[in-house]
């Protein structure tokens, strides 16, 4: 696979793999992604808008430069904006691939931190030097006016340019707490939740901080996802339960749709709507209670998004698709192509399977 | 006689320091509901925070595209969401005021940035709130302040009234394509009013026939009310 190196959230030519619960894999346009949604099913997408969550500034102590990123909170709530998990990086701009960039001057816990107009106090140093806990100085409304205006959203080093705040905005983003795009939901706009709705369709949403998808250090990387606060709005816990009922199926768009619902469910099968935090780690041996259906982006494997993947798929079903995604040239990550995958142990429902057959004569070649 | 409480209905309003967006900004406040306000100036920011410390000031220029998602993240980040967006904030385009073949290219520019752009990118930056605020079941509501000037062809109100006439009808038609979201974006005159950019406009003109800001705005807070109030409480769940 190659990366989408140009940040254009639908582009005309974005592709879809499909794989079915079966394991059969077909080429499409992304923009036929609503021909695979039939009647009484449920699409639910991460409302979340990003957080410009990479902060630079000076680390006082060293007069270093530091780059932070946000990475994780304790709540969803819009005021509780006072104490962040950052990952620190040392000088350097995007363009250098996480991988090689330098680490942080040592941070140990009351160090202040000069972030634009923020200041912030290191309460903790979390078990590796460029993992850490801090909170910020100031009333919550300039906390979340120096997060506006000083902030950048991460930045990516296979891009060729650096990415605006609404880049990563979705169509639908709302409360502004994810730390990176929550980028499966590129495939949405109002004009596609309209056909949707057209096909019998319903659509809702949850909102989930999304975290950092990867930091460039394997240690740290083992630990991702980090614990992430989500919430269920209570016409959505509705949906789930009504969709249920009438066996239709229910499509997640995105992973962090999918660890919400689960996590949401995984005391005992039912999603409760409100505030939570989810802890469950979605990988193979997760059973997947709520979700039949997956949209996400090309992932690689052994990142946690592949990891839960394999909830949904098998590994020769997974290693079928990435033969086919390398062999037709799928571009990957934030920007780029996507993966419709089935739940290899969800009922397959009559209506669906139709749809599916109907679909498949429509797209026409796409891997030329 | 007290009003109905407008408690938990979240309210953003732009151009709020001066005119009818001070006094809609004092009346919903009087009405419980939670208000953020966007201005230019941090001086007239803080002096309306100050006179009324339960409103969030934002300092920021909706015709500037790189204050628009700043705008949109410190006003979702007071009020945790948004029910209602208020585009208030106006230029005049030339002042004094100028006919069309004297206006410099730049004030029109600035009139249309202001009264037309600005609120499409501030609109369509918090429109994800304002879906979620109708998947919620609670009625959201984008009101455009508009002017008689958007309909007629007012002698030397060139900029400002062709850019009000693009704002109503942009506002129509958007109207019309967000009913099935849930979302109402209406354009409203409130009439001649005593408010500074009135006297920019007609600095000679005769106060004592002019409204007043708290008057209009007084109207306007109770379409705010009828519209949350013809919804509240009927959270449907709907395809």
């Amino acid at each position: 696979m190659i990366p989408a190196n140009v940040a254009v959230q639908r582009p005309v030519d974005a592709r879809l793999l499909v794989v079915d619960a079966a394991g059969c894999v077909t080429h499409h346009r992304r923009a036929d992604f609503p021909s695979l949604v039939a009647s009484g099913d449920l699409v639910i997408a991460n409302d979340a808008a990003t957080l410009p969550a990479s902060l630079s500034g000076i680390h006082e102590a060293t007069s270093c430069p530091i780059e932070l990123r946000l990475a994780g909170r304790r709540s969803i709530l819009a005021r509780d904006v006072r104490r962040f998990i950052a990952v620190a990086f040392g000088g350097g701009d995007f363009r250098t691939p996480t991988e090689q960039r330098s680490l942080p001057p040592t941070i140990r816990p009351g160090d202040a931190l000069q972030l634009g107009p923020l200041r912030a106090r290191v309460r903790n140093v979390l078990g590796h030097p460029r993992l850490i806990e801090i909170d910020f100085d100031g009333s919550v409304e300039g906390i979340w006016e120096g997060l506006a205006r000083h902030g950048c959203p991460i930045q990516y080093a296979y891009l060729g340019q650096p990415l605006a705040i609404w880049d990563t905005w979705t169509r639908i983003a709302s409360l502004p707490v994810a730390f990176e795009a929550p980028s499966a939901g590129f495939i949405l706009d109002w004009r596609v939740i309209a056909a949707l709705r057209a096909r019998g369709a319903t659509f809702a949403t949850i909102t989930h901080a999304a975290g950092i998808s990867s930091t460039g250090d394997p240690h740290l990387d083992a630990l991702l996802p980090l614990d992430e606060p989500y919430d269920i709005p209570t016409s959505t816990a509705a949906l789930i339960d009504a969709t249920r009922r009438r066996d239709g199926r229910i499509i997640a768009i995105g992973t962090t749709v999918v660890r919400a619902l689960e996590d949401a469910a995984a005391r005992d099968g039912c999603v409760r709507s409100g505030p939570a935090v989810a802890t469950l780690r979605v990988g193979p041996l997760t059973p997947l209670r709520i979700v039949d259906a997956l949209v996400t982006g090309q992932h690689e494997p052994g990142t946690s998004h592949f990891e839960l993947l394999r909830a949904f798929l098998d590994d020769e079903a997974l290693g079928h698709a990435a033969r086919e995604a390398e062999a037709y040239a799928y571009r990957t990550h934030e920007f780029g192509d996507s993966l419709f995958g089935a739940n290899r142990n969800a009922k397959f429902k009559m209506q669906n399977a139709k749809a599916l057959e109907s679909f498949e004569g429509s797209p026409g070649s796409l891997a030329s | 006689m007290s009003e109905p409480s407008l408690a938990g209905l979240r309210v953003a309003i732009t151009g709020g320091t001066s005119g009818l967006g001070l006094a809609l900004v004092r009346r919903l406040l009087d009405r419980k509901a939670h208000v953020a306000f966007v201005a230019r100036g941090r001086k007239g920011v803080e002096r309306t925070c100050r006179e009324r410390p339960d409103a969030c000031g934002i300092v920021g220029d909706v015709s500037r595209k790189d204050d628009i998602h700043p705008i949109a993240i410190q006003v979702l980040g007071a009020l945790g969401g948004l029910d209602v967006l208020v585009n208030n904030a106006s230029s005049l385009g030339p002042v004094p005021l100028a006919p069309l073949a004297d206006t410099e290219c730049e004030d029109l520019e600035l009139a249309f940035g202001t009264n037309v752009v600005g609120p499409f990118r501030l609109t369509r930056a918090l429109l994800g709130a304002l879906a979620a605020s109708a998947r919620d079941g609670r009625a959201p509501l984008v009101v455009n302040i508009s002017s008689d000037a958007a309909l007629n062809p007012y002698a030397g109100w060139g900029a400002y009234g062709a850019s009000k006439a693009a704002l109503h009808h942009l506002s129509r038609i958007w109207n019309e394509e967000l009913a099935a979201e849930g979302i109402r974006i209406v354009s409203i005159d409130p009439g001649d009013m005593d408010t500074p950019l009135h006297s920019l406009a007609v600095p000679d003109a005769d106060r004592s026939q002019l409204k007043s800001p708290d008057t209009a705005a007084a109207e306007i807070v109770q379409l705010i009310a009828a519209h949350a109030g013809s919804h509240a409480g009927a959270l449907e769940i709907t395809r």
